[in-house]
C-alpha cells in the first residue's frame, strides 16, 4: 500500500512516467488470433462458433464449460485465456483485477433471447440463455476459470475507450486495489467481433500510454 | 494527497414519489411500491413495483415538451434535472450511468431497429438533453451497477480527469426481464420478504435514482456525505448463483475499509442487497458475520420498490443518506423472522439512532459484488 500511495504523489508531480507497462497483448478478429502483434491462429470461412471451437481445441485447452457460453464469453475467455495461460502456473493466487468494455453489451443473446419470448404459442425462456443477457457475465467466466477475486467491471462505450482504459486501469493500480489489470474491448454481435486485451502492470515492453493502447486497438 | 469525493445533491423517481421528499414519507409510513399485476407475456398475475405511464407523462410533460421519450428516458431525465438546475454542467463534468438492460423493452416494437436498444444509444440521448460535453460512461455491471456507477464516478474524480460527476441509474420493468427471472423460478409468489424465514424470491421493481459528485470543498456543507471507500470484488464461483462463503462481498467490504483507514466498528449502519432469495440473502448473512458486523442495523428496501436491479445499488444509496441525514432507521419491509443461519441485526422499527458513516453494498449475477463505504459531513 506505502509503494502505491507514493507512486501516487510521484505520478502528480510528473516525474514517473510510464510507471505502468503492457505485458502481453492479444487480438481476435476476421477468424484469426494474434498474440503479442503475431497472428498465432486462423481459420478461413467459418462462422464464428466454428472458428471458436477450431482455437479452443487448436490451444488445447481443457474447460468444457466453454461450450455452455455464448458467444460473447466464448469471445472473452478465448482471448483472456491466450493472455493468462502461460502466466498461470502455481498455485498462487493472482491479484489481476478485471475491466472490460464494448459497444454491443450482451445485445446478441438479448435478441435471441427476445425471439424466445416474441411468440405467445412457442413461448421458451430458458434460464441458460437469459442468465448471459449481462454484459459482465463474459468477466464472471473468466473470474472462475482463474479463481480471481478480484476487482471487476464491465462498461459499455460507443467505440474503443483508450483514454478511459487507462484512467482507470491506472487508478485501479495506484491506489493498490490490484497488482495487474486485464483490459480490453470484448464486442459480439451478430458475427461481427472484435477482441482486444491487454495485460497491464510494472513490468512489460510497451509503456501504458493513450497512443500505444489505440495502436493495439488499430493495428 | 488524494481528493476527497463528495456527494451533495440527490433525487429519485420511484413508484413512491418523483423526490427524494415524498419517497422518504412513504417509506416512515411503510407504503410500498409493490402491487398486483397482470398479463404482461405469460405470466397471468405478478408482483411488480411500477410507474404508472400516465404518471410519468404527465410528470414529463410539466418539464418537457418533447415527447419523443421512451418512459426509461423520462424518468431517468426526471431524476436528473433537478441536479443540473442545481448545479450546471461544465466541460469538466462527466455523466455515468448506471443500467442493465436500458431500452430493452424496444426489441419486441415492431418498425425499431435493434440499434435503438443499445446501451450507448441510450446514454448519449440522456448526455445530449443535458449538454455534457465528455463521453458517457456507461456501467453495465448486473445488480451492482448502481452503486459501482458511484465507485467508478468516485475513482474518475480522484484520478483528477473531471471536477463533477453526475451518476444516474434506471431500469424498468419489462417482459423481457419479467419472464427471464420467471424462468429461474425465482420469482415471489408474494412481496418480496429479505432475510425473512418465509422469503422465495425477487420483486422486480423500477425506478430511476441520481446523485451529484463533485470534488469542490467550497461546494460541501453538514449532512453531505464523502465516499471513504470502494471494493468491487468478484466471487470466482458461479455466474448465477452467490458464493456460499460470500468471499467476493467479505473481500470488496475489506477493500473498501482499508481505503477508508476504518474499522469495522465504525459502521453505524448497512444498506445491504436482500433481493429476498434463499441464497442471497443467506451470503449476505454468512458475510456480515464474517466481518463481525452481526449487530450494525441493516435493511433491504426491496419491499418498498422490488429489485430494480441496475438502479437498486444508487436509489437504495440515495434513501440510505437520507436516512442518516435525519438519523433514523428505515424499517426492513417484509421481515418478520429470520430466514438466514447466521445472526444479523434487520431493522423492525423507524428508530432514531445516530448515523455517521453507513456501508451500502450489492451483489448479482457473475459473480459480482461492490461495497461503499459513506461518512456524513458534520
Amino acid at each position: 500500500m506505502e509503494g502505491a500511495t507514493q507512486r501516487f504523489y510521484l505520478k502528480k508531480l510528473n516525474k514517473l512516467e510510464g510507471v505502468y507497462k503492457i505485458a502481453r497483448q492479444c487480438t481476435i478478429e476476421n477468424n484469426s488470433i494474434l498474440l503479442n502483434g503475431e497472428k498465432c491462429f486462423t481459420v478461413e470461412g467459418v462462422s464464428f462458433s466454428e472458428f471458436a471451437k477450431a482455437a479452443y481445441k487448436h490451444f488445447e485447452m481443457d474447460y468444457p464449460k466453454f461450450f455452455k457460453m455464448d458467444n460473447l464469453s466464448k469471445l472473452a475467455f478465448l482471448v483472456s485465456e491466450i493472455i493468462l495461460k502461460d502466466i498461470v502456473k502455481s498455485e498462487e493466487e493472482l491479484d489481476i483485477a478485471l475491466v472490460f468494455a464494448n459497444r454491443s453489451s450482451s445485445l446478441d443473446t438479448d435478441v435471441k433471447y427476445q425471439a424466445s419470448i416474441a411468440d405467445k404459442t412457442s413461448y421458451f425462456p430458458s434460464p441458460a440463455v437469459f442468465v448471459y443477457t449481462l454484459p459482465n457475465i463474459c468477466i464472471g467466466e473468466i473470474s472462475i476459470r482463474y479463481q480471481l477475486k478480484t476487482e471487476n467491471a464491465f462498461f459499455v462505450f460507443d467505440t474503443f475507450p483508450a483514454e478511459f482504459f487507462k484512467n482507470y486501469t491506472e487508478s485501479l493500480l495506484t491506489t493498490g486495489k490490484t497488482e495487474k489489470v486485464l483490459c480490453g474491448w470484448t464486442e459480439y454481435f451478430q458475427e461481427t467481433y472484435k477482441a482486444v486485451v491487454y495485460l497491464v502492470g510494472e513490468k512489460g515492453t510497451i509503456e501504458h500510454n493513450k497512443q500505444n493502447i489505440n495502436t493495439l486497438y488499430n493495428n | 494527497m488524494k481528493k476527497s469525493v463528495y456527494i451533495t445533491y440527490t433525487n429519485c423517481v420511484t413508484p413512491l414519489g418523483f423526490d427524494l421528499e415524498s419517497n422518504w414519507i412513504a417509506l416512515q409510513n411503510g407504503h410500498s411500491g409493490i402491487e398486483s399485476h397482470a398479463d404482461v407475456g405469460l405470466l397471468d398475475s405478478f408482483f411488480a413495483s411500477i410507474i404508472p405511464n400516465d404518471k410519468i407523462d404527465e410528470a414529463f410533460a410539466a418539464v418537457a415538451q418533447d415527447e419523443n421519450f421512451t418512459k426509461l428516458e423520462k424518468m431517468l431525465i426526471l431524476a436528473m434535472k433537478p441536479l443540473v438546475e442545481k448545479h450546471p454542467v461544465t466541460s469538466k463534468s462527466v455523466f455515468v450511468f448506471s443500467t442493465t438492460k436500458g431500452n430493452i423493452s424496444l426489441l419486441g416494437k415492431e418498425n425499431v431497429s435493434v440499434e435503438a436498444a443499445q446501451l450507448s444509444v441510450l446514454a448519449w440521448k440522456i448526455s445530449r438533453y443535458f449538454g455534457f460535453a465528455t463521453e458517457p460512461i456507461v456501467v453495465s455491471n448486473a445488480c451492482v451497477s448502481g452503486v459501482l456507477a458511484l465507485a467508478v464516478a468516485k475513482r474518475m474524480l480522484q484520478a483528477d480527469i473531471y471536477d463533477s460527476a453526475f451518476v444516474v441509474a434506471g431500469d424498468e420493468v419489462s417482459e423481457f426481464v419479467l419472464s427471464g427471472f420467471n424462468s429461474f423460478q425465482a420469482m415471489s409468489e408474494e412481496p418480496c420478504k429479505p432475510y425473512d424465514a418465509k422469503r422465495n424470491g425477487v420483486t422486480l421493481g423500477e425506478a430511476a435514482a441520481a446523485a451529484y459528485l463533485t470534488v469542490n470543498e467550497s461546494e460541501v456543507q453538514p449532512n453531505h456525505f464523502k465516499i471513504l471507500g470502494d471494493g468491487a470484488v468478484n466471487d470466482a464461483n458461479h455466474i448465477s448463483g452467490p458464493s456460499r462463503t460470500g468471499e467476493g462481498l467479505v473481500r470488496s467490504i475489506q477493500s473498501a475499509l482499508k481505503e477508508a483507514q476504518r474499522k469495522a466498528e465504525t459502521i453505524d449502519y448497512i444498506s445491504a442487497h436482500g433481493t429476498a432469495t434463499v441464497y442471497n440473502d443467506e451470503m449476505e448473512a454468512i458475510a456480515f458475520n464474517r466481518l463481525s458486523l452481526q449487530q450494525v442495523p441493516v435493511n433491504s428496501l426491496k419491499g418498498y420498490y422490488g429489485h430494480t436491479l441496475g438502479a437498486s445499488g444508487l436509489l437504495e444509496t440515495v434513501l440510505g443518506m437520507e436516512s442518516a441525514r435525519r438519523n433514523q432507521l428505515i424499517v426492513s419491509k417484509g421481515y418478520a423472522a429470520s430466514g438466514v443461519t447466521q445472526p444479523i441485526n434487520v431493522i423492525t422499527a423507524n428508530e432514531n439512532r445516530k448515523i455517521d458513516c453507513f456501508l451500502k453494498t450489492a451483489s448479482g449475477f457473475g459473480g459480482c459484488n461492490t461495497a461503499v463505504l459513506f461518512e456524513k459531513v458534520k
